[in-house]
């Protein structure tokens, strides 16, 4: 009976444990995710600052850093380098990750389409015909 | 770039003119909206200042998209490459999205916010706008991408009157991406469903 009750607190902990974002990544189309950027349209352009900052060197970049455009305090404070790990948390709800951005949007709640869009924004913000 | 109030030929003006008539009353009626949602967050009082902080952000976010739009149809008219009935059609677009910035800033002042300002200069891509489509691709994507915004924000503006009245800005948007796709040959309506 002991070696049961055990068992089960075991199996309670371990399912309980929270899983790595990256190890729960799901693998991007980039295909897919230049659908999805066309949300983003409205407020970003790879190549230019809009509404929203470019995009174009979005990785490795270090969050509220971009010159030209002016952040709101709380992203110059947010302190991340873009990856894809900090994308992915951050285009899940943006308003909750750094509460007081510009951002103002709901975010990409489904995990397949962040992962798009991120496979898509990666090749995208590094190509030499988009990106000069 | 300056915006400049555009000068439509005079069968366009006979039409804004009955088109903004209209745009009046739809104006009128979600100012109601809005003010009724403002009388609703302040009997919330300041507990909810973040959720107003949010919703505050989430309107400035709507308004530069709003200011972009009305730059890019002023661009988009002053190029040349729009012939009748499609420039009618610009300047009917780009009313609408002035009042939807009306709107809008008046709200983010309502919620003690500061509207956004528009840019001084907006980057679009002028070498790539060559012919008539062109202007209109680039206008349909970014109609297309407010859609989207829109759809970003009904959920989580927390006052619904707000959301409402996100939304029925939502529905002229997807109007005009339609109306633009039609212009291009496109089918207007591809899905069943925006994202």
């Amino acid at each position: 009976m002991r070696s049961l009750v055990a068992t089960c607190l075991l199996a309670i902990l371990v399912v309980g444990l929270p899983i790595p974002r990256a190890a729960q990544a799901a693998t991007g189309d980039p295909a897919r995710g230049e659908d999805i950027y066309h949300r983003c349209l409205a407020c970003h352009a790879l190549s230019h600052n809009s509404v929203g900052p470019r995009h174009c060197g979005l990785f490795g970049r270090q969050a509220g850093t971009l010159k030209g455009y002016s952040y709101s305090t709380a992203m110059k404070k947010y302190g991340v380098t873009w990856n894809e790990e900090t994308l992915d948390r951050f285009l899940e709800n943006p308003l909750k990750v750094v509460p007081g951005t510009k951002m103002g949007y709901a975010g990409v709640k489904d995990a397949q389409e962040r992962a798009d869009l991120i496979a898509y924004l990666k090749q995208a913000t590094r190509d030499p015909k988009i990106c000069n | 770039m300056t915006i400049a109030r555009l000068s439509p030929t005079p069968d366009g003006e006979i039409r804004r003119s009955f088109l903004t008539g209209f745009g009046k009353f739809t104006l009128s009626a979600t100012a109601i909206a809005l003010l009724a949602g403002n009388e609703r967050l302040a009997l919330i009082g300041s507990a909810s200042a973040q959720t107003t902080n949010n919703d505050v952000a989430i309107l400035n976010s709507a308004l530069g998209a709003e200011q972009q739009a009305i730059a890019a149809y002023q661009l988009g008219a002053e190029s040349g490459l729009l012939q009748k009935p499609v420039l009618a059609l610009a300047v009917q677009f780009q009313s609408h999205h002035k009042q939807h910035a009306d709107a809008l800033a008046k709200a983010v002042q309502k919620l003690g916010g500061k509207p956004v300002a528009p840019l001084k200069d907006y980057a679009f891509p002028k070498d790539k706008l060559k012919k008539e489509a062109d202007v209109l691709s680039f206008a349909a994507s970014l109609e297309k991408g407010a859609v989207s915004a829109y759809l970003g924000a009904v959920p989580i503006l927390t006052d619904r009157e707000l959301a409402k009245a996100a939304a029925s800005i939502l529905g002229d948007e997807a109007m005009h991406w339609a109306v633009l796709r039609q212009a291009l040959g496109q089918p207007p309506v591809p899905d069943a469903f925006m994202s």
